[in-house]
C-alpha cells in the first residue's frame, strides 16, 4: 500500500467511526466526509523571498437526518471532544429542522462500487516532493522572465508557486465508502508596468497541473504574463456602440461559468435561474456543445465517483445549442422529478448540491487569429470586471477589457467599457467557435464570437 | 463564563495559552534569525439557517480551530499553522515558520503581557447562545410577511447566518491579546413572478450584534423591502448606455467607495507602489468636498474590531481630508516602511492566512446639500440605490459595480426603474467629479464582505447622497434611453 493510500485508508476509518458513533447517537442517516491535505506557498516579489507558508490540515464534515429532517457539522478540531461536539450539534441541529420530504441519500443499489471506479490519474508523487527551495526557485525565475522581457516592466506583485496535495473520503451509512485523492502544482506572475497619466497595468499569466512535468515552464508563463501586462499599455474609452465582441478564451471560459450556474438542479428548483423549463429548447446558436465531464483524465474537476457514491458520468449539457439536461444531485432531481446526473459535490462543511465537474464548451475548427481576421470591427476581450449577472433574468452587464479590432486586426488596448446583453441572447448570437481549448481549469472554453452586444464607453 | 463555546486556549479553557508558552513559542519564532513574530491563536463557530418553502431546510454549523505563526525577516514571511494546540504541534509550526531567516543569530522576543481592549460590540447574549427556536421563529416572520405582501411572490428564501471568533494574539513586541468578535448576518431574498417575466429582490443587514437587531430592523420590514425591489424590477426597463451623471444613494453606495479607493489607499500596494495613489501623499485626488475615513470604532458594526490580527489597536484614520490625500491604512510592515505608527489596518480570515493590510468601516462623510436638491440637479441620469458588488484593480483605479435596484433621472425626478445597470469609471476620477454631498450620512447596514488575495474579511461602509457628474453607465439602450 502507496503513502497515499495508507492516508485514505486512515480518513476511511476515522468516518466510519463517526458514522457508527452518530448512527449510536440516534441519527437515521449518517454520512461522513473528512479531508487531508497539505500545500506549500511560495511568493516572491522584486527578486526577493516574500512568503513561504507550509501547513497540513484535516477537517471532518458530518451529515444526519433524523426522519426527513436534515443538519449538517464540521470541525477542524479532531480532538476527542471536538468530535463529540461534532455529532451532538449535528443531531441537536437536526431536532430543529422541519421534515423534507424529498430529503434523503439515494437508494442504496444505486451506488458505485470500487471496481468501477476510473484511474482519473490525478495524484503525482513528484508534486508532493517539491521541496521550497526548488518552489522558490519556480517563483524568481517566472518574474525574472517577466522583466528581461521588456524594460517597461518595471515592478511586480510578484511571482508565486504552489504545490498541494488533498485526499478525501466519503463515509454514508447506505454503505458507501471510498477516498479520492489529488495533487495540483501552479506558478503564477504578476508584472506591472507604468503607463500614461500615473496609470499602472498589472498583467498576469498562470500555468497549473495535476502532475509537475505538464507544468508550463516559469520562463514561459512569465513572458506571456509581460508580454500581457504591456499589451494593456495606452489602453483607451471606445465610443458608445453596438459590435461584434469576440471573447479570447479566459473570458469566454467565465460566461460559460455564468451558464453552468443557471442548469444546476438548485438554481431550478429554487426558481432562480432563466433557464426554467427550457430543457429541449434552444439556449444558444448550433454551433454551442456544452459537455460535463467527471471522467477527463488528469482533469482539475475531475471525480470517478459523485458526492454522494454515485459513479459519475459524461453529461451532454447542451447540444448543438439545444438544453439536454439539467445537472442534478439526488435532491433536485427529485424535487424536478427527474433522475440525478451524477453531480453531487459535498462540501467540506458537509452540504450537497449539484455542481459541474469538467464543463466545456466544444471546441470548433477555426482558428482564433483566423476568427479576429475574419472580424472587420469589434471588440476583442481579454478580461473583464464586476458581479453584473443576474441569473433570474439572464441580464449581463460587466466590465471588459482587451482590444479594439479593426480591418481583421487587433488594434489598440481598451479598458473602462461595459458590455451588455441577455445571457440567453448572448449565447444564441454566438456566429463562431475557434479551435483553442486548455484544461487549464475546470470550466473551459475556446474563444468565440458573439455576432452584437451594446458597448457602453464615452 | 456561559454559552456552549469556547476557545480551548482561552485562560480557563482545556488547551489554556498564558503568557509563558506565548513567550516560550515566540523565543522558537525567532530562533532562526527573524526580527518580528507573531501567534494568532482562533477558535471560530458559525451557524447558519435556511428557511423557504415554509420549511426550516437546513442548519449547519462549523467549528474550525488552530494556530498560525508569523515569522518575518525583512520584507520576507515565513508562515505555517497547526490545528491542534499539544505543545509539540505549536513548536512544529514555530520552527517551520522560523525557517525563512534560516541561519541568522537567535532574537529575543519582548516578554508578552495582555493589553486591555475597548469593548465595541454592544451584545447581551450571542445569537449562537440563544435557542434555535428563536432563530426559526425570525426566518419565519420574513417568510409569512413576503408571501403575504403580494400575491405575484412565487418565491421566499430567509436565512441568518452567526458565528462568533475567538483570538489570541501575541507578538514579540510584546503585544498580547484576547478578544471574542461575534457576528450576525440576516438575509431575505424573493422572487416575483408576473407573466413570463421574472425578477428577485433582496434586503438583509446585521453586524456585530445580537438577535436584539431585530429589534430596529424587523424581519418583516426586511421582506417588505425585498418584495419591493422585486415587484418595482417587473417594471424595469432597459438600461441607457454611454456618460451620464450618476446619484448614488445613502448607506449603500459605499461600497463604491470601499472599492474606488479604499482598496488603493490599503499601505501594501503603496509599499510596493503598486497602487495608483503611490507616492502622492498631500496630493489633491478628490474633490475639495470629500473625506474619506476608515474607522473600527464604530459600536456594533459589521466592519468594527476591538484589535487587529497583529495585536495591535485600531485609529479612526483619515484617508483623504478635503481632497487631499492624508495616509494609507498600514499594518505593523506596512508602517514600519512608512515610518508612521501602525493604525490597526493588519487582519485575516483565518489563522490559515497571514495578515495584511485591510479596511474595517470605510466612509465618506457628509456633506452640506440636500438629497432632494441633488436629484433635481440631474436632468438625465442614474440613481443607483442598492448595489450588487464590485471589483476594482487598483493598479489603476478602474472599477465596475452592479446595481440591483437604481432608476433613470429625468428632468430632476425618478422615474423608470432600470434593470441590468453596471457603472464603470476609474476611482480618482470618479472623486474628482464629485459634485455634490448630502447630509444625509449613513452606515450600510451590515452585509458586505471584502475580498483581497483569496482572503474574506467582514467590513462596513458608509456614505451620503453623492453626485458624480458624467459616469459610464453601461446598460444596452444605445442613444435613447
Amino acid at each position: 500500500m502507496s503513502a497515499v493510500d495508507k492516508e485514505v485508508a486512515e480518513l476511511i476509518e476515522l468516518g466510519q467511526s463517526i458514522v457508527k458513533r452518530a448512527r449510536g447517537a440516534g441519527a437515521d442517516v449518517a454520512e461522513a466526509s473528512v479531508h487531508g491535505g497539505s500545500h506549500l506557498s511560495v511568493k516572491v516579489r522584486m527578486r526577493e523571498p516574500e512568503l513561504v507558508e507550509e501547513a497540513g490540515s484535516r477537517a471532518l464534515g458530518l451529515r444526519v437526518m433524523l426522519g426527513k429532517r436534515v443538519a449538517s457539522t464540521y470541525t477542524s478540531d479532531l480532538s476527542k471532544a471536538g468530535q463529540q461536539l461534532l455529532i451532538e450539534d449535528a443531531l441537536e441541529l437536526a431536532k430543529l429542522s422541519e421534515a423534507d420530504e424529498f430529503a434523503g441519500p439515494p437508494d442504496p443499489s444505486e451506488l458505485s462500487k470500487p471496481t468501477q471506479w476510473a484511474d482519473l490519474d490525478t495524484f503525482d508523487d513528484a508534486v508532493s516532493e517539491i521541496a521550497a527551495d526548488e518552489a522558490m526557485q519556480r517563483a524568481l525565475d517566472g518574474e525574472r522572465a517577466a522583466f528581461d522581457y521588456d524594460s517597461r516592466i518595471t515592478n511586480s506583485e510578484g511571482a508565486s508557486f504552489t504545490r498541494a496535495r488533498g485526499m478525501s473520503a466519503l463515509v454514508t451509512s447506505g454503505g458507501f465508502a471510498g477516498g479520492d485523492v489529488g495533487t495540483y502544482a501552479s506558478v503564477v506572475v504578476t508584472p506591472v508596468a507604468d503607463d500614461e497619466g500615473g496609470k499602472k497595468r498589472r498583467g498576469y499569466h498562470w500555468s497549473a497541473a495535476r502532475h509537475y512535468a505538464e507544468l508550463e515552464s516559469s520562463r514561459a508563463v512569465g513572458q506571456e504574463a509581460a508580454r500581457r501586462t504591456l499589451a494593456q499599455l495606452g489602453a483607451k474609452k471606445l465610443p458608445t456602440q453596438e459590435l461584434p465582441v469576440i471573447f479570447d478564451k479566459d473570458a469566454a471560459r467565465s460566461i460559460v461559468g455564468l451558464l453552468a450556474g443557471c442548469v444546476l438542479g438548485g438554481s431550478i428548483w429554487r426558481k432562480s435561474s432563466y433557464l426554467v423549463d427550457r430543457v429541449g429548447t434552444q439556449v444558444a446558436s448550433d454551433l454551442v456543445t456544452i459537455i460535463d465531464d467527471p471522467l477527463l483524465v488528469r482533469g482539475p474537476g475531475s471525480r470517478a465517483f459523485d458526492g454522494e457514491g454515485l459513479i459519475s458520468r459524461r453529461n451532454i449539457v447542451v447540444q448543438d445549442g439545444k438544453l439536454q439536461t439539467y445537472l442534478l444531485d439526488t435532491y433536485s432531481a427529485r424535487k424536478l422529478g427527474l433522475q440525478s446526473t451524477g453531480s453531487a459535490s459535498r462540501s467540506s462543511s458537509g452540504g450537497i448540491s449539484p455542481s459541474t465537474s469538467n464543463l466545456t464548451l466544444q471546441p470548433g475548427t477555426i482558428s482564433r487569429d483566423d476568427l479576429v481576421a475574419d472580424t472587420k470591427h469589434g471588440l476583442y476581450v481579454t478580461g473583464m470586471m464586476g458581479f453584473g449577472f443576474n441569473s433570474v433574468t439572464g441580464d449581463f452587464s460587466r466590465g471588459a477589457s482587451g482590444f479594439l479590432i479593426e480591418n481583421g486586426e487587433l488594434g489598440h488596448a481598451v479598458s473602462e467599457v461595459t458590455i451588455s446583453l441577455n445571457l440567453d441572447q448572448l449565447l444564441q448570437r454566438i456566429d463562431a467557435v475557434a479551435d483553442d481549448i486548455d484544461h487549464r481549469t475546470s470550466i473551459a472554453s475556446p474563444t468565440f464570437r458573439v455576432a452584437s452586444m451594446t458597448l457602453a464607453g464615452t | 463564563m456561559t454559552g456552549r463555546y469556547h476557545a480551548p486556549f482561552a485562560e480557563h479553557g482545556s488547551h489554556a495559552i498564558d503568557a509563558d508558552i506565548a513567550n516560550r513559542l515566540l523565543r522558537i519564532a525567532l530562533g532562526q534569525g527573524g526580527d518580528y513574530a507573531d501567534l494568532f491563536f482562533e477558535y471560530s463557530v458559525s451557524g447558519s439557517y435556511a428557511y423557504d418553502e415554509q420549511i426550516l431546510r437546513s442548519a449547519r454549523r462549523a467549528v474550525s480551530m488552530g494556530l498560525g505563526v508569523r515569522v518575518m525577516k525583512g520584507d520576507a514571511t515565513g508562515y505555517a499553522y497547526c490545528e491542534e494546540l499539544s505543545f509539540d504541534a505549536m513548536k512544529r509550526a514555530a520552527e517551520t515558520a522560523a525557517q525563512i531567516a534560516a541561519g541568522g543569530k537567535p532574537h529575543s522576543p519582548v516578554g508578552v503581557t495582555l493589553r486591555e481592549l475597548p469593548d465595541r460590540y454592544p451584545i447581551a447574549v450571542e445569537s449562537i447562545d440563544v435557542d434555535g427556536a428563536a432563530k426559526k421563529a425570525i426566518l419565519e416572520r420574513a417568510d409569512r410577511a413576503a408571501r403575504a405582501a403580494d400575491s405575484r411572490v412565487i418565491r421566499v428564501d430567509a436565512s441568518l447566518a452567526e458565528g462568533v471568533r475567538e483570538i489570541l494574539v501575541a507578538n514579540s513586541l510584546g503585544h498580547m491579546a484576547r478578544d471574542r468578535q461575534p457576528m450576525m448576518r440576516f438575509g431575505v431574498r424573493v422572487i416575483a413572478q408576473d407573466g413570463d417575466n421574472r425578477q428577485s429582490g433582496s434586503s438583509g443587514g446585521g453586524g456585530r450584534l445580537g438577535l436584539e437587531y431585530f429589534d430596529d430592523r424587523a424581519p418583516e420590514w426586511h421582506a417588505e423591502q425585498a418584495v419591493k425591489q422585486a415587484l418595482v424590477m417587473l417594471d424595469a426597463r432597459e438600461a441607457p448606455a454611454g456618460e451620464m451623471d450618476v446619484v448614488l444613494g445613502p448607506g449603500d453606495s459605499g461600497i463604491l467607495l470601499h472599492e474606488a479607493v479604499g482598496h488603493g489607499l490599503e499601505a501594501d500596494f503603496n509599499r510596493k507602489n503598486t497602487s495608483n495613489y503611490s507616492n502622492r501623499i498631500g496630493e489633491e485626488v478628490a474633490s475639495a468636498l470629500c473625506t474619506v475615513v476608515d474607522d473600527a470604532s464604530l459600536p456594533g458594526s459589521r466592519g468594527s474590531i476591538n484589535v487587529d490580527d497583529e495585536g495591535l489597536l485600531p485609529t479612526r484614520s483619515v484617508l483623504i481630508e478635503d481632497g487631499v490625500l492624508r495616509g494609507y491604512m498600514q499594518d505593523r510592515h506596512s508602517a514600519d516602511f512608512f515610518k508612521t505608527t501602525p493604525d490597526g489596518h493588519g487582519r485575516r480570515e483565518s489563522f490559515r492566512s497571514h495578515p495584511m493590510p485591510r479596511m474595517t468601516n470605510t466612509m465618506l462623510l457628509a456633506g452640506q446639500d440636500d438629497p432632494e436638491d441633488i436629484i433635481r440637479s440631474v436632468s438625465r441620469g442614474v440613481y443607483a440605490k442598492k448595489f450588487g458588488g464590485g471589483q476594482v484593480d487598483i493598479s489603476n483605479g478602474d472599477f465596475v459595480f452592479s446595481l440591483t435596484e437604481g432608476y433613470l433621472i429625468e428632468d430632476g425626478k425618478l422615474t423608470a426603474p432600470l434593470k441590468g445597470v453596471n457603472l464603470i469609471g476609474n476611482g480618482p476620477d470618479a472623486m474628482r467629479k464629485v459634485e455634490m454631498l448630502g447630509h444625509d450620512f449613513e452606515i450600510s447596514d451590515g452585509i458586505w464582505t471584502c475580498g483581497k488575495d483569496g482572503q474574506s474579511v467582514p467590513v462596513g461602509v458608509g456614505c451620503p447622497t453623492i453626485k458624480i457628474s458624467a459616469m459610464t453607465v453601461g446598460g444596452t439602450q444605445v442613444g435613447g434611453g
